[in-house]
């Protein structure tokens, strides 16, 4: 059982350790890594991404997937962005209340109608997406800057920027939600085992309705957070930001038939990757080599590749334990 | 003045011992009744077995009555008033908790969250965990189960998870709990702490009903027995008023002294064709279910298998197909050692197996005739990964002939074919690969009459061919009249062995309940 546990340990702890690895190697090879100016631009622009993987996380720990977070994040920034003249909690509100109109919609298929989520939420990333490059005339749409809307990308609070903030409390709450709820603990055991759940009297639908509904609504926010920070709603941004998502949930230790994850080692997969995505750039900047961002592209999959199958060997290990009888 | 009805429906009602009564259940699926006219009953404080063959319709009426299925027809009262719950859940809350045959927990999850999911304790809104695992601890300690119970349930054995999914159905305060084959994966004295429990529960005025193939087991603990067949309550009796082979002929649906005349297809047999010994199996044991199950079939001969639901008939045959692994026990197949590890090694050998259970094991439905007969041997049939069209078009057509499948050719698919067809399409694909030994797992089930006896012939005229056949049925006229020995499995052990003349009802019938073989004096007795 030690070595079992040891093996888990790695499994929920690994990507905490690879995060802290990374840091270190960051600090000790680059003169102005851990200074101010990195550490808050890391954190505001990788906060949209976080959001976005905040809620693929609670979709893949019931064993589903959620493919239109990009889209609906480039929808919301273009809802967020005409909105915006009406003031910043208006602009907030609305492009937030975008993305809780797709992942309504995804909801209701995944649950009402039994569609693969896979599917569903692959319509749906079409859809969003044609949706937002209709409103938005097929050019990024400009947002109003006397109303304030934009501080919510761009200002600080106590020092820190906002939408690092909004990343803060919107972990803080979904730890909560995962830990201390009931349907925080049906999420995983759906996806788990639905039939079991299904047995065990747990309103199953409605646990997957809502993991789809709040997906939509933090895909929103970041499309808010995207339209504040450039200042201009974006109908073509958020293209392979659901893959992004993915990547941070897996080498966050979830696993993608469902069951098993944390919020926690999601934002340390965010941060992961955002950071990598930093040093290499500042590898560049040293300019012993010169990395396309192709190559930065390659070395994030080969990146991906190696969590994942250390994360198959590790859960095959324990199916053993499974079947042991 | 009250009428004669009233009458009844008064003393009815006085009946105040009654804790539920289903009467009339129907329920039927894409047609096919499950269940037609099946009535239940249970008293306050009894423990009540509900028995029956694999399809008997009792996983059915428990499903029914938890909810999970909706029923077509028919009345449930439970503690005194109409029962109307459209799923597990609300059952739950009503006070009927159930655990499933299959242990249907969360593997990934704590024993605590199995436990307590559903019914979480909670402090400010949010769960209590140190009371939860307080909680799930002490449900576990009535086991004697210690453990730690903040581990996944994956890392816990069969049984401890077993009495896991009790503790849960107890801990919800129950007043009907319903175990579905609870002992299947318990040791003795695992078995012995459920019983506790369950007596426990019986003092608390809680009734138990108790599903389970252990004949010896509900004599133990149970007050009366329901016994189901083909959808229907045949028998309801106290268990001290009904011995063994009472309970199993209501099973089995035979009265002891019918004996007379042929109902299979199978005509005798003549043994001068049988050989030698291909396939001898001693000793073989896996788990539980398997225990120690030892016989031998020789070519030419079809040998059967006969034993009760959990008597651990197809886990043997998935031993010697190579499916699992046996824990002991040795194997010799055509007078070499034999030991096979996965299925293809079985099937070097020779040997061809037919699932009991055709939609999810055998069959592709939208295939065709020909692409299902040839799956097993696409390999042999194709040069550098070409397929020989033509080979493959005379072996199909040779065997739609031989066999006598009924389709519109070999490009139908297999979907649109009646049940007897798409198994012979199945027999069709493992004679292809002309096996020396071919088992059968329930070769006849859930096939209309006049294609079962087509079904059987083909069998014997295989047999008579020189294939021998392992023979995996239900059905004791088609164990009995169609093979040349049977071997009798009672709990994962063999416990009798009778040749085609000593194979009578009687003697087999009394070693499936019984365990230990009757002496011949005694059958003919």
């Amino acid at each position: 059982m030690t070595r079992q546990r040891l093996i888990s340990m790695l499994g929920s702890y690994g990507v905490v350790l690879a995060l802290l690895l990374l840091v270190l190697f960051g600090w000790a090879r680059y003169d102005y890594f851990l200074g101010f100016f990195n550490i808050t631009s890391v954190l505001r622009y990788n906060s949209m991404f976080a959001l976005v993987a905040l809620g693929m996380c609670f979709v893949i720990m019931t064993g589903g997937i959620d493919l239109s977070v990009g889209s609906t994040a480039a929808l919301g920034s273009v809802v967020a962005a005409l909105a915006s003249p009406q003031g910043a909690l208006v602009g907030l509100g609305a492009g937030v209340g975008a993305g809780l109109c797709v992942g309504l919609i995804n909801a209701i298929l995944v649950t009402r109608l039994k569609i693969m989520p896979f599917v569903a939420t692959l319509a749906m990333m079409l859809a969003a997406s044609g949706t937002a490059l209709l409103l938005a005339d097929n050019q990024s749409v400009s947002v109003s800057y006397e109303s304030g809307f934009t501080s919510i990308g761009q200002d600080n609070f106590l020092g820190f920027p906002i939408p690092a903030w909004i990343a803060i409390v919107a972990y803080v709450v979904g730890w909560i939600v995962l830990n201390f709820t009931s349907t925080g603990r049906g999420v995983l055991a759906v996806g788990g085992n639905e039939d079991a759940t299904r047995l065990m009297g747990l309103p199953a639908d409605r646990i997957k309705f809502l993991v789809y509904f709040a997906s939509g609504g933090l895909a929103g926010l970041a499309g808010v957070i995207l339209a504040s920070q450039f200042g201009a709603g974006q109908p073509i941004e958020g293209v392979g930001w659901e893959l992004f998502a993915i990547a941070a949930v897996v080498v966050g230790g979830t696993l993608l038939t469902g069951g098993v994850g944390s919020v926690g080692a999601t934002l340390a997969g965010v941060l992961l990757l955002g950071i990598l995505f930093n040093v290499l750039n500042f590898e560049n900047g040293k300019g012993w080599i010169s990395l396309s961002a192709y190559w930065q592209s390659v070395i994030r999959g080969l990146f991906l590749l190696v969590v994942v199958i250390l994360q198959a060997k590790l859960s095959s290990r324990g199916s053993v334990a499974v079947r042991d009888y | 003045m009250p009428e004669p009805f009233d009458a009844f429906r008064i003393g009815f009602a006085m009946n105040t011992d009654s804790l539920l009564s289903m009467t009339g259940i129907d329920k039927r699926f894409a047609g096919i009744p499950a269940l037609s006219g099946a009535s239940f009953a249970v008293g306050r404080g009894e423990v009540h077995a509900l028995i029956g063959q694999n399809g008997a319709g009792k996983s059915t009426l428990i499903k029914v009555l938890t909810g999970y299925y909706k029923r077509d027809a028919g009345e449930v009262v439970f503690d005194g008033k109409p029962f109307e719950v459209s799923s597990p859940q609300q059952a739950q809350a009503s006070g009927i908790s159930t655990i499933y045959q299959e242990i249907n927990l969360v593997p990934y999850r704590s024993i605590t969250e199995n436990i307590c999911l559903g019914r979480e304790a909670r402090r400010y809104g949010l769960l209590d965990w140190k009371r939860m695992h307080q909680e799930a601890e002490a449900l576990l300690r009535r086991f004697n189960v210690r453990a730690d119970v903040r581990r996944p349930l994956l890392e816990f054995n069969t049984a401890t998870q077993q009495m896991v999914a009790i503790a849960r159905a107890i801990g919800f305060s129950a007043k009907l709990v319903i175990m579905d084959e609870p002992t299947s994966s318990l040791d003795e004295r695992e078995v012995a702490v459920l019983f506790n429990v369950i007596r426990q529960l019986k003092q608390e005025g809680v009734s138990v009903v108790f599903v389970s193939h252990k004949l010896d087991e509900l004599y133990e603990v149970c007050d009366r027995v329901t016994i189901m067949r083909d959808g229907r309550t045949v028998k309801t009796a106290a268990m001290n008023e009904i011995d063994k082979i009472g309970l199993v002929s209501a099973m089995l649906g035979r009265a002891i002294e019918r004996a007379e005349g042929h109902a299979t297809a199978f005509s005798d047999r003549d043994e001068k064709k049988i050989g030698k010994v291909l396939l001898s199996a001693e000793n073989l044991a896996i788990n539980q279910i398997v225990q120690d199950v030892s016989f031998s079939v020789r070519s030419g001969e079809i040998a059967g298998f006969a034993g009760l639901l959990g008597a651990g008939r197809t886990e043997t045959a998935r031993l010697v197909f190579g499916i699992d692994r046996p824990r002991a026990g040795t194997m010799t197949f055509n007078g070499h050692n034999f030991n096979p590890h996965k299925p293809s090694d079985a099937i070097a050998a020779g040997m061809g197996f037919c699932t009991e259970d055709r939609k999810s094991e055998g069959i592709v439905p939208d295939m065709s005739v020909a692409e299902n007969m040839m799956l097993a041997l696409m390999p042999k049939l194709s040069k550098s990964g070409v397929i020989d069209e033509k080979a493959q078009r005379d072996i199909v057509e040779r065997f739609i002939r031989q066999l006598g499948i009924k389709c519109s050719g070999p490009d139908q698919k297999v979907r649109e074919l009646s049940g007897g067809n798409q198994q012979k399409v199945l027999l069709g694909r493992w004679l292809a690969m002309n096996p020396r030994l071919l088992i059968l797992d329930e070769p006849t089930r859930g096939i209309d009459i006049g294609a079962k006896g087509e079904i059987q012939a083909l069998i014997k005229t295989l047999a008579d061919q020189g294939l021998a056949v392992l023979m995996i049925s239900s059905e004791l006229e088609e164990v009995i009249e169609g093979a040349d020995r049977v071997f009798v499995l009672r709990e994962g052990i063999s416990v009798a062995e009778f040749d085609r003349d000593d194979a009578t009802e009687d003697a087999v019938m009394s070693a499936m309940a019984h365990g230990s073989a009757p002496t011949i004096a005694e059958a003919a007795a």
